[in-house]
């Protein structure tokens, strides 16, 4: 599996209300968290993420097991993220909605190419390439699959 | 010679396991993206809905007609299947399955974060998102890597002013926000005995904030008398020699009254530090403080006196609220000026009732002081129950003198 995207660089420990705040959660419309994602770090973020991979610092995804965050990011067309570490809750939600998601510490340049090959375990980024840290088996079946869900029906 | 989540997950550090859960939980928040996902993997099936509970906490009562109208599909949803199901008031979940419902070496997994509350009982509880969730409504079963351990040796006895909600944010500031990331944390030593079962839901309420899985405490004395309250007969489970990644000592005597600074969890500084600070809202509550003792607490504080600043209190449960109606100890808050709220989550996520405004400042005995959680603009200082309860009266941040 082939991922490919522009590069959004963000810091570290960006928790799950930073991503989707609790006050868009009472809904099933994915749009909506789309809409909204990131919105208390930066309100102009959302526009920027389809066909992106977000390169962020360590502690991704930490705090609240809210899967809107994960969703919300797909929803916006995030392609990938890519960081050193995830808090492990977002880290099997994003992999459950199909969201891949990369263990390596990635130099980040805004805007760049960015290649992730996912079988291969490796990151490029303008011409630069680190090896990821590799999913189990069991996780890069379920991305495979497309999540959970996706899975889950095909087991039955 | 195995680390208790070795133990009980039955495998050795590093290790991938299937296993059964013993207990499965999920809420009016995470609840409908659970029923969303089961519904989409083409199913009709709960594997043990005897497992199985769902429980309202989140926003409870509902706030309006679109809560209320996704809490109404959950409510037919778990009666049809005949899941355990706690309708609003039965208070914070993870105080619900601590009545009883969490027994030491079960594996328990909830649709919340602060799931690993339970390890308090020598469980291990882990938090999983809804779709994870969904599939255990199917299976009955999960996945699991079995985590490293840190352990945290507490020896001596915690002190007045100080208290357990002290000790927590010590340890969460010493490891820091992701100093436990993907590891369990076991709470062992002599300390251990000094605290009552409420001190230690406190104490592992926060290992989220450290990034950990869990954080467990071995199942003593203490934990037997507790849940022999509740009718349940359990054994006590004894350490054994065993291979920590990483092991760090506290001395319960040294704990001081703590502060959380905004917006980190581990930024922490002594609240003396920090006297003064002006408070627009104290808050008491949730599943980090919310429980009899805390209650018990704030009331011995406020007893008598009245609150310069508006303060709410949400007790974590109904069994906590009647426990604490009973001997007087609401009467004591209400007097005193606090507004009373119905056992649930209450302010704490920023949904409903508390919620704070631009440039307001909440003192709160939560556990999370992220950006605009309580509401935008906002700014959240996390403390203890004596911390809150001293400040409430003075109108700024205080510490109780004992």
């Amino acid at each position: 599996m082939q991922i490919k995207g522009r590069a959004v660089c963000l810091g570290e420990d960006i928790d799950t209300d930073m991503i989707i705040a609790g006050r868009y959660l009472r809904t099933k419309d994915r749009r909506l968290w789309a809409t909204h994602v990131f919105e208390d770090l930066d309100p102009a973020l959302a526009g920027r993420l389809d066909g992106s991979v977000i390169v962020a610092g360590k502690n991704f995804g930490c705090g609240s097991s809210r899967e809107q965050a994960p969703v919300a990011l797909k929803e916006a067309g995030v392609q990938a993220v890519i960081a050193p570490s995830f808090a492990r809750i977002f880290f099997r939600n994003s992999i459950n909605v199909g969201l891949p998601v990369l263990e390596v510490r990635c130099e980040c340049v805004e805007g760049e190419d960015v290649t992730v090959d996912l079988d291969g375990g490796e990151v490029q980024a303008g011409g630069r390439s680190y090896p990821i840290r590799p999913l189990s088996p069991r996780m890069l079946e379920i991305l495979h699959a497309g999540g959970l869900v996706a899975y889950w029906r095909d087991k039955r | 010679m195995s680390t208790l989540s070795e133990r009980i997950l039955g495998g050795a550090a590093g290790e991938f396991v299937d296993r059964e859960v013993d207990r499965a939980y999920a809420h009016d928040g995470t609840g409908v993206l659970t029923l969303e996902a089961w519904h989409a993997m083409g199913t009709n099936t709960v594997a043990f809905p005897e497992r199985v509970y769902l429980l309202f906490d989140h926003i409870a009562p509902a706030n309006n007609s679109t809560t209320a109208g996704l809490q109404a599909e959950l409510r037919t949803f778990a009666r049809s299947k005949g899941l355990h199901f706690c309708d609003v008031g039965s208070g914070i979940c993870h105080q619900v399955m601590g009545e009883g419902s969490a027994l030491p070496g079960e594996i328990i997994v909830g649709a919340d974060s602060h799931t690993c509350t339970l390890g308090a009982f020598g469980a291990f509880a882990t938090g999983v998102g809804a779709t994870d969730m969904a599939a255990i409504w199917i299976s009955g079963k999960s996945w699991f890597r079995v985590p490293e351990t840190i352990a945290i040796h507490l020896e001596g006895n915690v002190r007045a002013p100080a208290e357990a909600k002290d000790l927590a944010l010590a340890y969460v500031g010493r490891l820091g926000m992701d100093g436990a990331t993907y590891r369990s944390i076991e709470f062992v030593g002599d300390g251990v005995a000094g605290l009552s079962m409420d001190s230690r839901q406190t104490v592992s309420n926060l290992a989220v904030e450290t990034g950990a899985k869990t954080g467990l405490f071995y199942a003593d004395e203490v934990t037997i008398q507790y849940l022999s309250e509740s009718g349940q007969k359990t054994a006590i489970q004894h350490p054994e020699e065993c291979r920590y990644e990483k092991e760090i000592g506290i001395d319960l005597d040294d704990i001081v009254p703590v502060v959380a600074v905004p917006p980190r969890v581990d930024s922490i500084k002594p609240a003396g530090d920090l006297l003064g600070l002006p408070l627009d809202q104290v808050f008491i509550g949730t599943c980090t403080n919310g429980r009899y003792e805390d209650l018990k607490r704030l009331a011995e504080i406020l007893k008598g006196k009245r609150v310069r600043v508006r303060t709410v209190v949400a007790p974590a449960s109904r069994e906590v609220l009647l426990r604490a109606v009973g001997t007087g100890v609401i009467a004591d808050i209400v007097q005193a000026g606090c507004v009373l709220l119905p056992p649930g989550c209450g302010p704490c996520l920023g949904a409903h009732m508390g919620v704070i405004g631009e440039g307001e400042i909440c003192l709160s005995t939560a556990n999370r002081n992220f950006r605009n959680r309580m509401g935008v603009g906002g700014e959240i200082y996390l403390c203890s129950v004596a911390t809150a309860a001293t400040s409430a009266l003075a109108g700024e941040l205080a510490v109780w003198e004992g």
